[in-house]
């Protein structure tokens, strides 16, 4: 499972949707100490947008540990901007087979699993229905 | 660069070895490779494993599997590249050889993972992904390759029909390799019915959880010359590696495994052949889209033909280029170390026209495609017959 330390150190991605926008326009998320395209390392942060349209999914009906109360699990792959993918849970669907390419979404802050009774539980978020 | 030839091959039986260590297996597979080649001392001993720690709780294998079979002191490296581990021991011994750095080496793969149960199993394999900002939101490895479908599916139009005729196809020639951990034979209707693991991929669309160890024996041909008899000379004449990003997030294009077709072009390239100069080939079907499109990038087919490929029989043990006549991962097993030294072991068995009813008759030129994670990295080799 996920340390403490590891999990606070991801908290300005994983609860703000923050990123890292290259001198060069490129946007990364997560950020990195380089831009992988023009090898800059001048950023400033920026926060993502929360709506996007799913690019890809699948519905995991044999899910990982740590997972297994929230079985079938729809999961996209959205792309919020030109160029900027995120791989998120789908919350809220009546029925995972609604789940389609193109699918307008929204990022929605929320619970996204929980290391048993008394660990640490993950937060993030998941993309509903737009 | 020297010419470089593989003068032995071994493995064990693919399967759930319960009475067997991963020391034991892997012992059994390289003495075979040593005894098929008449030889008895290396140069260097190669390691492709992709998770000893969390399989079997063991580092530091590559000395823990020197001393097992009596050669403590042999150079001996473990080298790690997920699934594609097998590939990269591979052509770590080829870059030894090929240098002058060594003259024998004996390269190995291996996996131990039924050691552990399926959830450790599972999240073993699934170190192989992105675990920060993919594996976090819960995706596994079936469901990364299940996007990959659907992306495919949804431009190209392959269908769940031709995933499952890839399954069909491995299983009937797994029938006719007595190393390969399941000897089922399979429809269309079983595999479209076994449990749902990800849509759009089915149980049998999945490879299984493997114990297995493969080992081939590398040496220069000039040397093979020397020591092998009668049997046709087989030479590693390409060998391509490449990467792609580990997150599918940041793929360009997710209907393309880029690593594979870059892996591929490489090693055409140092071995001046072209797509259809091969004869027979294994291909890394961990899940049956991954057949689909790894045929695809090594350019037996065009972008968006390998599902109709498949199900036409294009790809099967009598079609136009066969493709996985061991079984493949599907049938034949995946222990994900051994696999790549496996596929190299299968198309030198093809070569040497050793592989009994899975024969592939008068096949010279053959290539084993490797692959690791869900493409994140790929390895490929060419390899004919020394005339």
């Amino acid at each position: 499972m996920i340390s403490p330390g590891r999990s606070w150190r991801e908290y300005p991605q994983r609860y703000r949707l923050e990123a890292a926008k290259c001198s060069c326009g490129k946007v990364l998320y997560p950020p990195r100490v380089v831009c992988p395209s023009c090898k800059g390392d001048t950023f400033e942060t920026i926060v993502l947008p929360r709506k996007g349209k799913v690019v890809t999914y699948t519905v995991v009906r044999v899910p990982p540990a740590g997972f297994t109360e929230q079985t079938p699990l729809p999961i996209a792959l959205v792309e919020l901007m030109e160029g900027v993918r995120i791989m998120v849970q789908v919350g809220d669907l009546a029925d995972p087979d609604e789940l389609e390419i193109g699918m307008p979404v929204r990022l929605e802050f929320r619970r996204i699993s929980w290391d048993g009774d008394a660990g640490l539980i993950f937060y993030g978020h998941k993309a509903v229905k737009s | 660069m020297r010419d470089v030839a593989v003068i032995g091959v071994g493995m064990t039986e693919f399967g759930e070895l319960w009475s067997d260590s991963l020391r034991t297996i892997w012992a059994k597979a390289a003495l075979a490779a040593l005894a098929d080649a008449g030889v008895d001392e290396v140069d260097l001993i190669t390691v492709g494993c992709m998770s000893p720690g969390l399989f079997v709780g063991q580092e530091h294998l590559a000395s823990v599997l020197a001393d097992e079979i009596g050669m403590a002191g042999v150079p001996s490296a473990r080298v790690e590249s997920a699934c594609a581990s097998g590939g990269l021991a591979l052509r770590t011994g080829f870059a030894e050889v090929a240098s002058g750095l060594s003259d024998t080496v004996l390269v190995t793969g291996v996996e131990k993972m039924t050691d552990v149960d399926g959830s450790d199993a599972t999240y073993a394999l699934g170190t192989a992904a992105d675990q920060e900002w993919e594996g976090f939101h819960g995706i596994t490895f079936p469901g990364l390759y299940a996007m990959l479908a659907m992306a495919h599916m949804e431009r190209y139009g392959t269908t769940v029909e031709q995933l499952a005729a890839v399954a069909v196809k491995n299983h009937a020639n797994g029938l006719l390799n007595p190393h390969a951990q399941y000897h089922l034979k399979l429809t269309v209707e079983d595999v479209l019915s076994s449990t749902m693991v990800a849509d759009p991929l089915h149980l049998f669309d999945c490879s299984p959880v493997t114990d297995g160890a493969a080992a081939v024996i590398l040496t220069t041909v000039e040397r093979a010359k020397e020591i092998n008899g009668k049997r046709p000379i087989v030479k590693i004449s390409g060998s391509g590696l490449a990467t792609d990003t580990i997150t599918l997030a940041n793929r360009e294009d997710l209907t393309e495994l880029k690593a594979v077709r870059l892996a591929a072009d490489r090693a055409y390239a140092m071995a001046d052949r072209k797509p259809e100069d091969m004869h027979v080939v294994e291909v890394h079907d961990c899940f049956t889209i991954a057949e689909i499109m790894a045929t695809e990038a090594i350019g037996l087919f065009e972008p968006g033909e390998g599902g109709a490929a498949a199900a036409g029989g294009l790809t099967a043990l009598n079609g136009k280029i066969p493709v996985n006549t061991s079984g493949g991962l599907k049938s034949k097993g995946h222990p994900v170390g051994a696999t790549g030294v496996a596929q190299a072991a299968e198309i030198v068995t093809q070569l040497r026209g050793e592989a009994g009813q899975r024969q592939v008759e008068g096949a010279t030129v053959g290539l084993a495609q490797n692959m690791g994670g869900s493409g994140g990295s790929s390895i490929v080799h060419i390899m004919e017959v020394v005339k």
